[in-house]
């Protein structure tokens, strides 16, 4: 299994998604190498941590400086100052060394499936087919599209996610709107794409610290954002929608937790509307201080213009926060009990904020029955799928039965 | 002898539109929605004119036209009344045909299709009066059988009912209350003398309102000889065959494609193949039979989902919160004398509003999801709390509000 990042030092949703599937298919008896580029405190006893007992995941980390998120530029200065940044070169060039050491790799170790995780892993997932002949299964998270919000498309990103997922031999997609995606823009067949739905583990919040309660003493109602602040994620439609709100109900506090390329940009639009003391940016958030910022919400709202897939809705459900979340998203699929609104529907996301906080009984019903729906949305289930279509990938390759290393 | 009495219910509610929050002070029209979403009440009525109410009404003026003693009933909810005024009088014609007839029976309700016996006795008197006076304008007839909304029941219902002089009732032939009794007899409701109670054979009247053109089911296809067959087996263990079922079965929840049209249609020559069955109407069941027992029903029940109780439309906090709010309001609305006022807040008791909000089956996508104008139970809330808000205001803005808090300040 080829990815890129590995909790505690992701910066999104891929590492945690990685992470959880990895676990999942370790206790399903699926033995995983995951190979990820070495980054500073990825230590061997962080991973004894995770799996604490268990011998069938291995790590192989490349010393490269991939980052995930290359299209905010701004961002990446700003957050992944962690990552050692040992090299001068250029994304690409680190991309088509992480894939040169992949195919050493491949020379070396036995498997029977190779599962590579977004395109700056892809080309390393296909140097090792070529080398090892093993089926390859590309896991699409996100797509070129969904990064750029549409805008500003990188055209060598798109031509490695296209030969990529042209010479795999099967592909995963997050959801059917990320299926979707890779129909319309790549010209992908719809059959040679499976979706498996991202889960989430309640076990992974629990304890979750009582820290921010001091800002509901004041009897405000809480709002919060919680993502890169970047075009893909929509943080000027909560602004808006802020504004909105506060026009009728000025008792509600907006929190932005995350960062990124448009932090600068989103303060001024605050400012220039006039709601800057209503409007709190908290930066990046990880961990327990997200999850505590999660709890004290009274909603969490995820605008984004395009979400392949969205964990955080389903962290926020699970510590304690009902959501609003865009019909853009692939966890929309998945949750029913979710409010939904279009991401430049700003009056309709006001409306359905502004009657979460009015209506104590709006709050108990939605989050009550969707506490219930994502205890339903494991990663059990989304490794159960895998492990079926490797199955089945393996059965079209010509593949016999056998113990399975991925 | 075996009768069959077919009671169709003939219902739209008057849907609230995407109301948002920003509406609130500034728009007091809550129903008139115009777009293509099914919460424009006009384009239902007309779809549903055009699939159901009028081709069905054909073929019963049809039926009655053939058989001499052919006979069917209705309820007509007030507000479904007043929305064949407003978008379809030819539909309400057609229906005035059919009672003409004298062979078909006009049922009472309450004209707001309201859980108003739940909340407010006094209220739901009203609505029942107020029906009562809209039936004797357009059809010139007076009820003497009641069925309340979704055909909920207790014994305390009955108890009203009785003193307000009807001869009968209707409810759900439930499992749960019936026991190893049969929904074939009449029964006397608990602690009433001369109240007759009428339960719905829920098999049969499911087998067409439910089933007929479900391929899954064993016995499809559902054929008039093969219904008729069933209907005969009663013979000799039971007087008569309720089956009550929503008018819209016929075109809207079936398709015409399904052949439900032909079934009506051949159904009374099949059933009187058996010279011992016939059609009866309510009124006359009640007063051909006895009731066979004593029926206690303590708890309400109703017609709606596997429960047969009244989750349907009270099982979730908002549910609770927003009927609560609704009758909060009674005393205030009422002492506006406002006839606007008053009748967009009786169109807000109807009780679609609180089904559209139901949450319990709402993830296995099933009937509620099917019958829900709205994309979520919880946007049904949403725009029905926020119309109630600006109704809310309008009573606080009211010349007579003012008046009363002033009275009361004096005092």
């Amino acid at each position: 299994m080829f990815g890129w990042e590995f909790p505690p030092h992701n910066s999104g949703g891929l590492g945690t998604a990685c992470f959880g599937l990895t676990r999942a298919l370790a206790n399903r008896n699926i033995e995983v190498l995951f190979v990820l580029p070495k980054k500073v405190g990825v230590s061997a006893s962080f991973m004894n941590i995770l799996f604490a007992d268990e011998r069938r995941v291995k790590f192989h980390e490349i010393e490269t400086t991939l980052k995930p998120y290359v299209t905010s530029e701004g961002y990446i200065r700003e957050r992944d100052k962690i990552i050692s940044d040992i090299y001068g070169n250029t994304l690409m060039q680190e991309v088509r060394r992480y894939a040169l050491r992949a195919r050493d790799i491949a020379k070396k170790e036995k498997f029977d499936v190779i599962h590579a995780h977004d395109w700056l892993s892809f080309l390393a997932g296909v140097e090792a087919k070529k080398i090892s002949g093993k089926p390859l299964i590309l896991h699409m998270h996100a797509t070129e599209f969904d990064r750029t919000g549409g805008q500003g498309v990188n055209q060598e990103v798109y031509n490695i996610e296209r030969a990529g997922m042209q010479f795999a031999d099967g592909i995963i997609a997050v959801s059917n709107h990320t299926k979707q995606k890779i129909v319309e823009h790549y010209g992908i067949p719809a059959e040679k794409i499976e979706v498996v739905h991202n889960g989430i583990d309640e076990c992974d919040y629990a304890n979750i610290p009582d820290k921010l309660s001091e800002l509901k003493r004041a009897g405000q109602k809480i709002v919060l954002f919680a993502g890169r602040i970047t075009i893909q994620k929509g943080p000027e439609y909560f602004i808006r929608a802020a504004k909105r709100v506060l026009d009728v109900n000025p008792n509600v506090l907006f929190l932005v937790a995350g960062s990124g390329d448009m932090e600068r940009q989103m303060m001024f639009e605050a400012a220039s509307l006039g709601i800057s003391d209503h409007v709190l940016f908290v930066g990046f958030l990880r961990g327990d201080d997200l999850n505590a910022a999660y709890r004290v919400a009274d909603l969490f709202v995820m605008p984004s213009v395009s979400e392949p897939f969205g964990l955080t809705p389903l962290e926020s459900i699970i510590a304690g926060a009902p959501v609003l979340i865009s019909k853009q998203s692939g966890v929309s699929e998945v949750l029913t009990h979710a409010l939904k609104a279009d991401f430049w529907d700003t009056e309709d996301m006001a409306n359905k904020i502004l009657s979460v906080v009015s209506h104590r009984s709006l709050w108990q019903t939605l989050w009550g029955n969707s506490r219930e729906e994502v205890k339903k949305v494991t990663w059990d289930a989304a490794s159960k799928k895998c492990i079926d279509y490797y199955e089945k990938i393996m059965c079209d390759c010509g593949v016999g039965q056998d113990v399975r290393y991925i | 002898m075996a009768s069959i009495c077919f009671y169709f219910q003939v219902h739209q509610p008057y849907r609230v539109k995407d109301y948002r929050v920003f509406d609130i002070g500034n728009d007091s029209e809550y129903f008139n929605d115009d777009s293509d979403r099914s919460i424009n009440n006009k384009k239902i009525l007309n779809k549903v004119a055009g699939k159901c109410y009028l081709p069905a009404n054909a073929v019963m003026l049809e039926l009655l036209n053939k058989h001499p003693e052919f006979k069917i009933s209705f309820s007509f909810s007030g507000v479904f009344l007043d929305q064949l005024q407003e978008f379809s009088p030819e539909t309400l014609e057609s229906f005035q045909k059919l009672v003409a007839t004298g062979r078909v029976e006009v049922l009472e309700e309450t004209y707001y299709h309201s859980l108003s016996f739940l909340y407010s006795p006094d209220e739901f008197r009203r609505q029942v009066k107020m029906h009562r006076d809209k039936i004797q304008e357009l059809f010139g007839v007076t009820p003497t059988v009641f069925r309340n909304t979704e055909l909920i029941y207790n014994n305390a219902l009955a108890h009203e009912v009785e003193k307000m002089g009807y001869k009968g009732i209707i409810a759900e032939g439930a499992d749960h209350v019936l026991g190893w009794r049969s929904p074939n007899f009449l029964y006397r409701p608990q602690g009433t003398e001369n109240l007759k109670l009428l339960l719905k054979n829920y098999r049969l009247s499911d087998d067409i309102a439910f089933r007929f053109s479900s391929k899954d089911w064993a016995d499809f296809p559902l054929t008039a000889p093969k219904f008729a067959e069933w209907a005969n087996q009663v013979n000799g263990n039971g007087n008569l065959i309720n089956l009550f079922m929503d008018y819209e079965t016929f075109g809207e929840h079936q398709w015409e494609d399904t052949g439900i049209f032909n079934f009506l249609r051949h159904l009374p020559e099949e059933i009187y193949k058996h010279p011992d069955n016939d059609f009866v109407t309510p009124s006359e069941a009640i007063a051909r039979y006895e009731p066979v027992s004593e029926l206690d029903v303590h708890n309400y029940m109703s017609w709606a989902d596997v429960e047969r109780d009244l989750s349907a439309w009270l099982s979730n906090p908002m549910q609770h919160d927003a009927i609560q709010s609704v009758y909060n309001l009674e005393k205030d609305v009422i002492e506006t004398h406002d006839e606007k006022l008053i009748s967009d807040w009786r169109k807000l008791q109807t009780s679609d509003h609180f089904y559209y909000m139901c949450t319990k089956w709402f993830n296995d996508g099933d009937v509620h999801k099917y019958f829900n104008p709205y994309n979520t139970p919880y946007e049904a809330f949403i725009a029905y709390m926020n119309a109630l808000q600006d109704l809310r205001l309008r009573v606080v803005g009211h010349p007579s509000y003012a008046k009363k808090i002033k009275v009361k300040e004096l005092a």
